[in-house]
């Protein structure tokens, strides 16, 4: 897409008033209102903190909300807030709003954003999520000072979490993007992060835009972008993610941000995961895993139900995805008792990969394989919640340690797979 | 008397004679035209064979699932299926050719017909092999949404979508050949109308609470609120 198809008039004349900048934050909202207001004021208020003396802009990119989110976010950047507050800035903060589209699109208000931060040649732009209800002003500095300060190109969080909380990131996105790229990332998708002004330009010109996979989840493409070209990537603790009931449960969605988007990065990328044999730690601040243990109820049988149901149901799907010995321990697995139900590290594995080959081989439709994957994800979380009910935090950073290894231990399996120039040969 | 019957005979003879000599280097050269048809044929499916095999046909054809539903029908890949189709058509179309030139005035009227009649059987098997492509195709996207929302009978009702599609496109083939034509029309509005009929009636009156509650839930004002097991974030 053309950077004049993503920065409208309206806006351009807005970044051109603005001049240059040191810093952008960028916000994408959808219908935000409830927490808009408050995170845009603690973005302020840490920028005005952190960042008193370098020039600070705001681009909020938003997919057509209808509940006055834009407005917000312009009220809540130029409100006197804390009006007995004794910080104030030396610059103007700017504040921008603008609509890229009708329907929300992450991968189009990511683009706005990132064209705008090398229009305004910002030198470190943050992206903040706008349902972030946990945020602190802190985050601006622990996201933007790595970049500004000491020349790092992303920044990614490390969230404290409850430890059933992202069974797709720690059973899937954290342990296969530590084994094939040789990086141990906490969050692959991350809500809020940070980049160079060198990333922005390299971004800009790559072919995510135009795919599902940028549409979609360009967040896991810029950590694979940036992992894989060895960009210099620093982590950082922010503390809670948020609060779980504001989270989508939408599996299928979260599947195609995620999952999708890692597949659709590894065709591009394939020369350097094919080669990458090592894992080294990827400097952080702060604790590095970080978990709640409260008590929470979670349905398992539902999971199971859904898992036995779905993997005997799409034997046909299936069976153009996996490999027969794979299909038939799951199937096997879906007729045991729930007693004896369980998933093991290798199976899973074993299944991810085939998945990705059969994704990389266009067996069938991309987003039908994805759609597949959803029952298995289920049976993966019910063996997960059934295994690590009275697990301690280090028994669980433990488990997920051993299976960062089984990812690791089978990479010359995805290798064969990939390679592989039909199925089945 | 007697000679009257060996004049006849001999003359029936002479003219059996001469019009089989007359036909003998027709069949003959209908032989060598038939052939030298076969030999071209063959060499045509060859390189379609090859074209195919280049292209990945069947990789393609598998991937838009067609092999699968070929090979559910006992028929050969789709490659194989194509190359035998142009095989026969060109053989066919060669051996009608020498028929013409042999033949009469009211066959090559025949064989002219045939011939105009292929563009609309060619159209009408390209819409047949479209639809069971979409057939397919919307049948396993039915199919994964149903297992997904955790619907009851996910194969009923990927089942339903390929019969409805599959029946349509067979109708629209047939119209394009002009054969039955408002039989299938019929056919098709009687399929697609039970069935729709039938689903309205399976939900109205099998699945009643399941339709208040439907409803209740899709516009309600105050809808309850998913149990916090059901909302277990994955991401």
């Amino acid at each position: 897409m053309a950077e004049e198809d993503i920065l409208s008039d309206e806006l351009l004349r807005q970044l051109i008033s603005v001049g240059e900048v040191d810093i952008l934050v960028g916000l994408h909202t959808y219908n935000n209102a409830k927490t808009i207001g408050q995170v845009v004021q603690v973005v302020r208020e840490g920028l005005l903190k952190y960042f008193p003396r370098e020039r600070v802009a705001i681009l909020n990119a938003d997919g057509g909300s209808t509940d006055g989110s834009p407005d917000l976010v312009r009220a809540a950047a130029i409100s006197d807030w804390r009006s007995g507050s004794r910080m104030e800035a030396l610059r103007t903060l700017h504040s921008i709003s603008s609509q890229y589209g009708s329907t929300p699109s992450p991968g189009r208000a990511l683009h706005m954003v990132v064209a705008a931060a090398d229009l305004l040649r910002a030198k470190a732009c943050a992206i903040i999520a706008p349902e972030s209800s946990e945020i602190l002003p802190e985050w601006t500095d622990r996201l933007l000072r790595p970049i500004y300060r000491e020349h790092f190109d992303f920044v990614m969080p490390v969230y404290r979490r409850h430890r059933f909380e992202g069974i797709l990131v720690t059973n899937l996105m954290y342990p296969m993007t530590t084994a094939l790229y040789g990086k141990q990332v906490r969050e692959p998708r991350p809500g809020e992060f940070a980049f160079s002004s060198e990333f922005a330009g390299r971004l800009l010109g790559h072919d995510l835009w135009a795919t599902d996979a940028g549409r979609l989840g360009p967040e896991v493409c810029f950590t694979i972008e940036a992992l894989s070209d060895g960009l210099r990537v620093f982590q950082t603790f922010l503390g809670p993610k948020g609060r779980l009931e504001q989270q989508s449960p939408d599996l299928v969605a979260a599947l195609r941000q995620t999952v999708g988007p890692l597949f659709w990065s590894m065709e591009r990328t394939d020369a350097t995961w094919q080669t990458q044999n090592e894992i080294h730690p990827i400097p952080t601040a702060g604790p590095e895993y970080d978990v709640t243990t409260e008590a929470v109820s979670v349905d398992r049988e539902r999971l199971y139900q859904m898992f036995s149901s779905g993997v005997l149901d799409l034997e046909p799907v299936l069976k153009s995805i996996l490999s027969p010995a794979t299909l038939t321990q799951l199937q096997q697995a879906a007729k045991a008792a729930e007693g004896e139900f369980s998933y093991s590290d290798e199976l899973w594995v074993r299944s991810i990969y085939e998945f990705a080959a059969a994704y990389h081989h266009d067996v069938i439709n991309r987003d039908h394989i994805l759609q597949a994957l959803a029952p298995l994800y289920r049976g993966r979380a019910y063996a997960y919640l059934t295994e690590n009910s009275t697990a301690s935090t280090e028994e669980l950073e433990a488990r997920g340690q051993a299976l960062c290894s089984t990812f690791e231990r089978l990479k010359p399996y995805l290798l064969e797979l990939w390679t592989a120039q039909e199925r089945g040969s | 008397m007697g000679d009257m019957i060996v004049s006849e005979l001999s003359q029936a003879w002479n003219e059996f004679a001469h019009a089989f000599a007359h036909l003998l280097p027709r069949l003959l050269a209908l032989l060598i035209i038939a052939l030298a048809g076969w030999v071209i044929a063959y060499l045509i499916k060859i390189v379609l064979r090859s074209l195919l095999r280049l292209v990945r046909f069947d990789r393609l054809s598998e991937k838009a699932g067609a092999a699968q539903l070929l090979k559910n029908v006992a028929l050969p890949s789709p490659s194989e299926l194509l190359c035998q189709l142009v095989f026969w058509l060109a053989w066919l179309g060669i051996i009608l050719t020498g028929i013409s030139s042999l033949g009469s005035a009211s066959v090559q009227l025949h064989i002219a017909d045939f011939f105009l009649f292929l563009p609309r059987l060619f159209a009408a098997l390209f819409m047949v092999f479209l639809g069971m492509l979409a057939a397919s195709f919307f049948a396993r996207a039915a199919l994964l949404a149903a297992v997904n929302s955790d619907l009851p009978s996910p194969h009923l009702l990927s089942d339903a979508v390929k019969v409805i599609i599959v029946v349509l496109s067979i109708s629209m083939a047939f119209e394009e050949i002009g054969l039955a034509q408002r039989t299938v029309t019929i056919a098709f509005a009687i399929v697609f109308g039970a069935l729709m009929l039938g689903l309205a009636m399976a939900f109205g009156l099998g699945g009643r609470d399941l339709a208040r509650e439907f409803l209740e839930r899709r516009f309600s004002a105050q809808r309850p609120r998913k149990k916090q097991e059901d909302v277990l974030p994955p991401l």
